[in-house]
């Protein structure tokens, strides 16, 4: 049901570094998929080795999309660190995206 | 955009018509000609406040509690917590039609300073969401409450406005009877947003007006495509049983109509109403200057209705009911004893105590709770007091089609302010009524008196006279006035003039026996005087007869005398015989 990766190192300790992300995209479709892949981009570029990426398929999950507030979709939560922050789009704004997730350029 | 409804009410179709859904909404049913499209979505749209919230959930709960369509409620607004405790005074438990899947409120947050946007992206997270709703409990109904909030969370207009589109054709696709509501933008959009460009079906508008600080909620049906509908604007309300918009009658005048007759409770009116009175169902206006006895009149026909065994409505805006059961007691006119046995209800209540559509609505539900034969309004002029002229004439044009739906007898009462004849009185209803009666202060003579008299009284053989209208102690009388030589007569002048013809006849007797008498008199003169000179003829008879027995005496004296002198000398002369 849950198209689940897992793309880290040190798993699970709650570290002040690790970036918790959930990704909701809809099936494959252009704009989940772009999403996907430029988060991915972005993450392996940024947030190498510290961060965990959750990818949901909200068509599989539809009762999750009432209980995260849902309404555009791809969405991207970043659960940690604090504060929460919702990003959505195709993550094609690496600015926008980098900001949402407060990465500055030099990290 | 433009209204269009068809002018061709007489000829019908055999066209299919379009499918409605009831809406379940007190008068917007009737104003709808059935309720909104079925399965397409319908606009509602209007400021602040205006009450589309409320509209828009009572559809879905009507649906839910009766007729057993499940509904979505989508709230972009309110929290589902908020929205069941403010609907909780109106009846609606939605948490427990949540509980019985009747009813489904999901909540929508969304808010422009948590999110991010991040290129291209498409709103089927809220497809996916309200498709999930809708198959969960298999809602035939659904409402977006306010779908516009989306543009205050997301900046992409562009995406935003394709997506909106997509969603009504989604809507349209899922057979779903949707109600979306916007609030009113400015300048000439009905809604912000221009939603009405993507709901084309059905759009209906509310507004929220204070005038004269009494606050009106009004709707008006802005298109319904495929559809007759009312294009007014028609007063709506909120209370304690939700929505109900006015009029609550149908648009057209195809009502039965009675032949049956109803006694006014005065023998001497039915006399001038063909013998018979009113007719049932209709409708009767009693006007009349300050202390004319409207009320009188009124209380009689109630009291007349009571006694046939019929149920009588009294709304009384002017006096309490005591005070006027206290006051028809004086005319021997006793109500207490039909409130008693229930068939006479007084309802008073002052009009500035709400708004003429609040009036209007409690007049309603009472009516149809109580299910009078006649109702009686007095009188409808304290109305104007809170709406004006054109708004009480509408209100009441509603108020007569609905009774006369109903087939019960209404009779207005109504005060004229001037004492000049004003035929275009009395809000104007004058023209809807089918009877009118009016009663009139005639000063003459010193003396105020009252003259009734019928203006019209449709479909029957009316009187064209003036009566003098008494009101006694033995209830109401009407008099025919005195035609005499000298015109109409009323009040004391006829009451005078009446006298003085007794008189006269009175007088006339008098001058006989007057006359009788003289001669009598003059007779028994006569023959006092006939005996007088009758005594005196005898008085001078005897002074004559004793003038000459006295000379007899006398002669016979000096005879004796001359015989005793003779004998005296000698007694010769006796010898010498």
């Amino acid at each position: 049901m849950t198209e689940k990766q897992q793309v880290t190192e040190e798993s699970n300790s709650i570290n002040e570094d690790v970036y918790q992300l959930r990704l909701f995209v809809t099936g494959a479709t252009p704009n989940s998929s772009r999403a996907i892949s430029n988060l991915k981009q972005v993450c392996e570029t940024h947030l190498k080795g510290r961060y965990e990426l959750e990818i949901i398929d909200v068509y599989q999950q539809p009762l999750i999309a009432e209980s995260e507030q849902i309404i555009a979709l791809p969405m991207l939560i970043k659960k940690l660190p604090f504060p929460e922050r919702r990003l959505i789009g195709d993550m094609s704004n690496t600015d926008k995206l980098l900001r949402g997730l407060s990465i500055t350029a030099n990290t | 955009m433009t209204n269009h409804h068809h002018k061709n009410k007489k000829t019908k179709f055999n066209y299919p018509q379009i499918p409605k859904t009831p809406t379940g909404i007190t008068g917007l049913d009737e104003i709808t000609g059935g309720g909104i499209p079925t399965g397409r979505p319908t606009l509602i749209c209007g400021g602040a406040g205006c009450g589309k919230t409320l509209m828009s959930l009572e559809f879905i709960v009507r649906g839910a509690t009766e007729f057993n369509e499940p509904g979505v409620f989508m709230a972009f607004e309110e929290k589902a917590a908020e929205l069941a405790m403010n609907v909780t005074s109106l009846g609606f438990d939605l948490v427990k039609l949540q509980e019985e899947k009747k009813l489904k409120v999901d909540y929508v947050h969304i808010d422009r300073s948590e999110i991010e946007e991040t290129g291209e992206y498409d709103l089927e997270g809220l497809f996916i969401r309200l498709g999930y709703a809708i198959d969960s409990i298999g809602a035939k109904r659904v409402v977006l409450d306010t779908v516009e909030n989306l543009f205050l969370g997301l900046t992409n207009q562009g995406i935003l406005r394709a997506e909106l589109r997509r969603l009504f054709t989604w809507l349209k696709e899922k057979g779903v009877t949707a109600i979306i509501t916007g609030e009113r933008g400015e300048g000439n959009t009905f809604t912000r947003q221009g939603l009405e460009e993507y709901v084309s079906d059905c759009v209906i508008l509310l507004d929220h007006r204070v005038i004269n600080q009494i606050s009106t909620r009004r709707l008006r049906i802005l298109k319904y495509r495929g559809s007759l509908h009312g294009t007014n604007e028609y007063p709506f309300l909120i209370d304690e049983d939700g929505i109900a918009v006015l009029p609550v009658t149908s648009l057209n005048l195809e009502k039965d109509v009675s032949t049956e007759r109803v006694s006014s409770g005065i023998p001497a009116l039915d006399k001038m109403l063909d013998n018979k009175g009113f007719f049932k169902g209709g409708s009767v206006l009693v006007s009349g200057s300050a202390g004319t006895g409207k009320t009188s009149i009124a209380a009689c026909f109630a009291n007349e209705i009571c006694k046939q065994q019929k149920r009588c409505l009294y709304f009384a805006f002017e006096e309490s009911p005591k005070q006027i059961i206290r006051n028809m007691k004086s005319i021997s006119v006793n109500l207490q004893q039909y409130i008693d046995n229930d068939s006479l209800l007084f309802h008073a209540s002052r009009p500035t105590l709400h708004g003429l559509e609040q009036h209007l609505v409690a007049m309603y539900k009472i009516i149809k709770n109580f299910k009078p034969d006649a109702v009686i309004i007095d009188p409808i002029t304290n109305l104007v007091t809170i709406g004006t002229v054109s708004e009480v004439k509408s209100m009441l044009i509603r108020l007569i089609d609905f009774l006369q739906e109903e087939q019960i007898t209404v009779m207005f009462t109504a005060l004229s302010l001037n004492s000049v004849v004003n035929e275009q009185t009395d809000e104007g209803v004058s023209s809807l009524v089918d009877s009118w009666l009016l009663v009139r202060d005639i000063e003459f003579n010193g003396e105020r008196n009252r003259g009734m008299y019928i203006m019209k009284s449709r479909g029957m053989r009316h009187s064209n006279q003036v009566r003098e209208f008494i009101i006694t102690d033995d209830g109401i009388d009407l008099v025919d006035v005195y035609l005499g030589p000298e015109g109409v007569l009323i009040g004391s002048a006829r009451e005078a003039q009446r006298l003085q013809e007794k008189t006269g006849e009175v007088l006339r007797g008098n001058a006989v026996n007057m006359k009788d008498r003289e001669i009598d008199r003059k007779r028994k003169m006569l023959e006092a005087k006939i005996a007088n000179l009758q005594s005196e003829f005898e008085s001078a008879e005897d002074e004559l007869n004793k003038i000459s027995v006295e000379e007899e005496l006398i002669k016979k004296v000096s005879e004796n005398n001359r015989d005793a002198l003779t004998k005296l000398r000698g007694g010769d002369k006796a010898s010498s015989k």
